[in-house]
């Protein structure tokens, strides 16, 4: 090994620990920006590094060189444009459009190693490319998919066919099957089956699931795309990569988890599609009674004299695009020395922790987004309860077994001394069934657009207390 | 003693899963979606793959995958950082800017409230 060598390992191994090093600061919200300027340093010195391999090496053409240098200006403008100028509401569609061109990378680098090496390539590098190959594939049709059923581009309810299952599990078994097959005998024309086998795949995996359970989706395939880049690591014999794609891989894989626990779904059953599906059990009849119903004054009044305010933010209030009227409205009720804090579920929004960018978005400070464990005690002593389009997350039944959403955790809203409700409509959420929440003796309706409402009740609490 | 490579690549990648494991279940759900967000730039290391294979390109169909490599991997490892930076600069401890919503409703206000008791907060 020449000293070059030894000195772009190390380099790597520098970028490596900056990974590492930036994923450990984001454990606290005050050193996590820190942490992506470490791991951006770190990143940026793979690059140089690798960049001086290319040159060192001397083999690349002029054509290369030309080649790829175009292709990183082009990308490169289009990654900056789109991450200046995103919405944060669109947040779940750009990570999903950057995981699908990360995991199209990575099958490229394989698919282009695979040509390169034709027949002289040996086994092991064959089982590491055509992993490579089908992960990278299946996560850049399936996160495009993705990112179109969250730009509403698709439609967001899942579609599904008569013998879809047996068309998924035969591509399945085509790629699987012809990749086997590619290990004895490689062949070029073989791997271009694999690839499409893969793409289609990775169609017909996501269109069936629908838009509720799209932050299990992004995570999953988050976790896809770093586990192909460090299958193409693998292929190329790249330890940055490697390393890289296994701590994404490790990431997206924890929070697919969370987020299919606190949907209450297996990860197998959201896969296999179409809600409701196999765990079919009737409903059992909660305790019912009379929707109590109210307006912005009514609402004002409750929450001008209360001593301590929670309010519980879901994807109706992120749809109404209503997050900056409620810190305004918290910005009111604090000032008059009434404590204010949000509860969020971990699948408020569309992706892992959506609610809290959005509410950060609107300058609520950290401090008080508060997870579901932190908050849950906290209820009872709080005077009103302010539920702004979530509705299952926050339904007492869940508690009791036989419902649709038996087991899944929730934020314990009931527990506080009134609630009010703002909601459209007595419309149900994904799971379909009552909340029995709206019938609880303390709860009162304000049937309402949210951004609506709330401008209303903060102009009605203002009136009040000026 | 000489590892086969395959060997030595295989155990890094699981010690890396399980630092994986280790570092990401530390952080908060308020963070999750920048710890998404900055995992997706930390896999825009493919960016390296990409360059190592365009130096071996030689033909069309390579130079054609070369193009498409860098250029993804580029869009995903410069907007991956960027959005991300972008999102943590949002997360403040107290808010240090005007708050501009409450401005923006104020011209709204209506005599709604007008007729209620007025608390003694």
């Amino acid at each position: 090994m020449s000293t070059f060598d030894w000195v772009i390992q190390l380099i790597y191994v520098l970028a490596a620990s900056c990974f590492v090093m930036g994923l450990h600061l984001m454990n606290n919200p005050a050193t996590a920006r820190r942490g992506n300027q470490v791991s951006a340093t770190g990143m940026t010195a793979a690059i140089a590094a690798t960049l001086a391999i290319v040159i060192h090496g001397n083999l690349i053409t002029v054509t290369g060189w030309i080649v790829l240098l175009a292709g990183a200006l082009v990308g490169a403008a289009a990654g900056l444009y789109s991450a200046r100028t995103v919405q944060m509401t669109a947040m779940p569609q750009l990570v999903s459009v950057f995981n699908a061109v990360g995991g199209g990378a990575a099958a490229l680098v394989g698919i282009h190693d695979y040509m390169r090496a034709g027949a002289a390539v040996s086994a092991t590098t064959s089982v590491t490319t055509l992993l490579d190959v089908i992960i990278g594939g299946v996560t850049f049709s399936g996160s495009i998919i993705a990112a179109g059923k969250l730009q509403g581009i698709i439609t967001s309810a899942p579609v599904t066919f008569p013998g879809a299952r047996l068309v998924n599990g035969l591509l399945a078994v085509i790629a699987v099957g012809f990749g086997a097959y590619l290990i004895a005998a490689p062949s070029a024309g073989l791997l271009t089956v694999v690839v499409v086998a893969a793409l289609i795949f990775g169609v017909s995996m996501v269109m069936p699931i629908g838009g509720a359970d799209m932050p299990v989706v992004i995570s999953l395939l988050n976790a896809f795309t770093g586990t192909a880049v460090a299958m193409a690591g693998f292929v190329i014999g790249n330890w940055a990569m490697i390393i890289a794609g296994a701590l994404v891989g490790a990431s997206g894989g924890i929070l697919t988890k969370l987020m299919a626990d606190a949907m209450n779904r297996s990860i197998r059953n959201i896969i296999v599609g179409g809600f409701g599906t196999g765990d079919a059990a009737t409903a059992v009849a909660g305790p019912g009674g009379d929707v109590k119903s109210i307006d912005a004054d009514d609402a004002a009044i409750q929450l001008a004299y209360a001593s301590k305010v929670i309010i519980v933010p879901g994807y109706g209030l992120a749809a109404a695009q209503a997050q900056h009227e409620v810190a305004a409205l918290a910005d009111v009720l604090e000032s008059h020395g009434i404590e204010v804090s949000y509860a969020i579920h971990p699948v408020a929004g569309r992706m892992p922790g959506h609610m809290n960018v959005l509410l950060a978005e609107a300058n609520v400070p950290y401090p008080q987004l508060k997870e579901m464990d932190e908050i849950n005690p906290e209820f009872a002593r709080a005077d009103v309860a302010l539920v702004i389009g979530a509705n299952d997350v926050t339904n007492p039944a869940a508690r009791r077994p036989g419902t649709a959403i038996s087991g899944m955790p929730i934020l314990d809203v009931d527990q506080a001394k009134s609630i009010i409700v703002i909601k459209r409509s007595m419309g149900h959420g994904y799971a379909g069934i009552d909340n029995e929440l709206y019938v609880d003796p303390k709860t009162s309706m304000y049937f309402a657009d949210a951004k609506k409402a709330l401008a209303e009740m903060t102009n009605a609490v203002k009136t009040l207390v000026a | 003693m000489n590892y086969p490579a395959l060997l030595v690549d295989v155990t890094i990648f699981v010690l890396s899963l399980w630092v994986g494991f280790e570092v990401i279940s530390k952080v908060p759900a308020t963070l999750h979606t920048p710890l998404m967000s900055a995992a997706n730039s930390i896999h825009g290391i493919v960016l390296a793959g990409a360059m190592l294979i365009a130096v071996t390109a030689n033909d069309a169909v390579g130079y054609v995958i070369a193009f498409l490599a860098a250029a993804f991997a580029a869009m995903n490892v410069v907007g991956g950082y960027v959005v991300t930076g972008r999102m943590l600069k949002m997360f403040r401890k107290r808010p240090s800017l005007p708050p501009a919503a409450v401005g923006a409703n104020g011209g709204k206000a209506s005599a709604n409230g007008a007729g209620a008791p007025g608390p003694s907060a």
